[in-house]
């Protein structure tokens, strides 16, 4: 997913040779920046400018509604809980892609990026084909708490994968050959000596998979029957206050939303740099 | 040690994607292609589809040129403020699309939006109309065009450009034959990533469209009023028609990456 990281830790020489504004380029700079603002910054202005309205007391009263605040709970716990799993399983899948080789490996390749471009939609239908009531696993995962964390894990696969990768493939093996000769176990190996360098791309993926989790929605709609306080969505209680009319509550949720993937996205992007300072 | 981990991968995979992605087909022509053939003939299905397309095409078309642009003007300029636009460029990624959706109504919305009654009163409607589907499937998708760009470019370098420039090439041709040939591949993947995306949005799309039938409905949105209609068939229909899109554009950039790869 970052490419861009991807791309300049492969290629760090060619310095690139940047000038100041001339005047067609400045023309352009404001023409893409206009339009920018319309579509993205503007209305996600509007947002916070029509939640902090409502004042510290409004905002809060609207998030502190019962229904909304354990759809807020859920949300965050799976999203959560998702996250860790991506950590671990997409490790996991980038080692297997990167290290190992078996007929199919590029079939699964292709699995992973299903995901990214299958409409959300589809994606909760497909889901609820195999684990909702006629799932011919006989798993009825459809309208419990799980059906989220199943959503969730869905959407978020590809993200720790696709970060992880380009790192693992610019990993020199000799390295790890030289601990093991060393006399370092596979475990220690990895801890010591593959994990670090790893983990700046892990931090970046799953900021990634739990800002999308947090904020995911069409998965949901088919599978999880947003049922109030067992399987209800932070998302989907901001649907129900536009359905309602209800602006300046549906503004107060989705701010709170926007402000967890900022603090999550900050964090781990903390997290990274201080691993990178220490590497 | 290492087949315990490929057997690990390779299940965990079929179970999250491979089986369940696989059923659309099965449930889709379980009874031929009677399914598919009816929603192709559906007047309201074809409009549903037709809107689809057209929000998508708009949408990619516009993130495409933008996309472009910013990735020049990222890369190859500088200019105050320059760290922060290039970090809220990813900004759409991150943002539910039912907050995008809110966002545009609260700016957009005909009765009180911060620009729509203005907007209305000259005769162009945005929300519940197609160009609020275009905005929503234009900001969802915003960032993939530049994030294929930007690393290309910077590897490119500007050697090649400025001995353009010193044999007397405007910027305009600079452009259109040294630099657009080199990031050719990267705007493609761009585009086909931005297409899939865009055919597929759901929620943004949703809180703008007010989902009439007929006239505001997209496919993404048909596909939950039949599931919900007790109509399986035609909403695994859709989802086949529409997947099917999806995977084929996958399919599409991974041939043209192995091939690149293969290049160099």
């Amino acid at each position: 997913m970052s490419v861009s990281e991807d791309v300049a830790r492969r290629a760090p020489a060619r310095r690139t040779a940047t000038h100041d504004l001339t005047r067609t380029s400045g023309i352009g700079l404001g023409v893409t920046m206009i339009w920018f603002s319309l579509l993205v910054l503007v209305p996600l202005a509007a947002v916070v400018a029509t939640a902090a309205a409502g004042g510290l007391g409004g905002f809060w009263s609207a998030i502190s509604n019962e229904q909304t605040a354990a759809a807020i709970k859920l949300t965050v716990l799976s999203a959560f809980a998702v996250t860790v799993v991506n950590i671990v399983v997409g490790t996991t899948i980038s080692w297997v892609l990167v290290r190992d080789g078996f007929p199919g490996k590029k079939l699964l390749e292709l699995v992973i990026d299903i995901p990214f471009a299958l409409p959300t939609i589809v994606a909760g239908l497909v889901l609820v084909s195999l684990y909702g009531n006629d799932s011919p696993l006989g798993l009825h995962v459809a309208n419990t708490e799980y059906s989220v964390f199943l959503a969730f894990l869905f959407v978020t696969l590809p993200f720790v994968v696709r970060t992880v990768q380009p790192v693992l493939e610019q990993l020199d093996p000799e390295i790890e050959e030289a601990a093991a000769s060393l006399g370092a176990s596979r475990l220690t190996t990895f801890r010591r000596v593959v994990l670090p360098a790893l983990v700046p791309a892990i931090a970046a993926g799953a900021a990634l998979s739990f800002a999308r989790a947090v904020g995911e929605y069409g998965s949901l709609v088919l599978l999880s029957g947003n049922l109030p306080f067992r399987s209800e969505v932070t998302s989907v209680r901001i649907l129900a206050a536009i359905e309602n009319d209800n602006r300046s509550s549906a503004a107060a949720i989705a701010t709170l939303l926007l402000l967890i993937s900022l603090a999550v996205i900050v964090l781990l992007d903390v997290v990274q740099r201080r691993v990178a300072r220490r590497g | 040690m290492t087949y315990v981990l490929r057997v690990v991968v390779v299940a965990y995979l079929f179970l999250l994607v491979a089986w369940p992605v696989s059923l659309v087909v099965t449930h889709t022509f379980a009874h031929g292609d009677e399914a598919i053939r009816a929603i192709l003939e559906d007047p309201d299905m074809q409009s549903a589809l037709r809107l689809t397309a057209i929000a998508a095409v708009v949408a990619t078309v516009i993130n495409t040129v933008f996309g472009v642009g910013v990735s020049l003007l990222l890369v190859r300029n500088e200019f105050p403020g320059k760290r922060v636009v290039s970090a809220l460029l990813d900004l759409p990624l991150s943002v539910s699309p039912i907050v995008v959706g809110l966002a545009l109504v609260l700016v957009y919305g005909g009765r009180n939006g911060w620009l729509g009654p203005s907007l209305e009163s000259a005769g162009f409607q945005v929300i519940f109309s197609t160009p609020g589907i275009i905005m929503a499937t234009a900001f969802v998708s915003l960032p993939l065009v530049i994030r294929e760009v930007v690393p290309v470019l910077h590897e490119l370098g500007t050697e090649q450009e400025q001995a353009a420039a010193s044999l007397g090439a405007s910027g305009a041709q600079t452009f259109w034959r040294i630099t657009l040939p080199s990031i050719k591949w990267a705007v493609v993947y761009g585009v086909v990533l931005t297409l899939a995306r865009s055919l597929g949005e759901f929620g943004a799309v949703k809180v703008v469209s007010g989902n009439v039938l007929g006239s505001t409905r997209t496919a993404t949105l048909a596909v939950e009023e039949k599931y919900l209609n007790f109509d399986q068939e035609g909403a695994y229909a859709i989802a086949f028609l529409l997947a099917s899109v999806s995977v084929l554009a996958i399919l599409v950039v991974f041939v043209l990456r192995s091939r690149e790869a293969r290049h160099h």
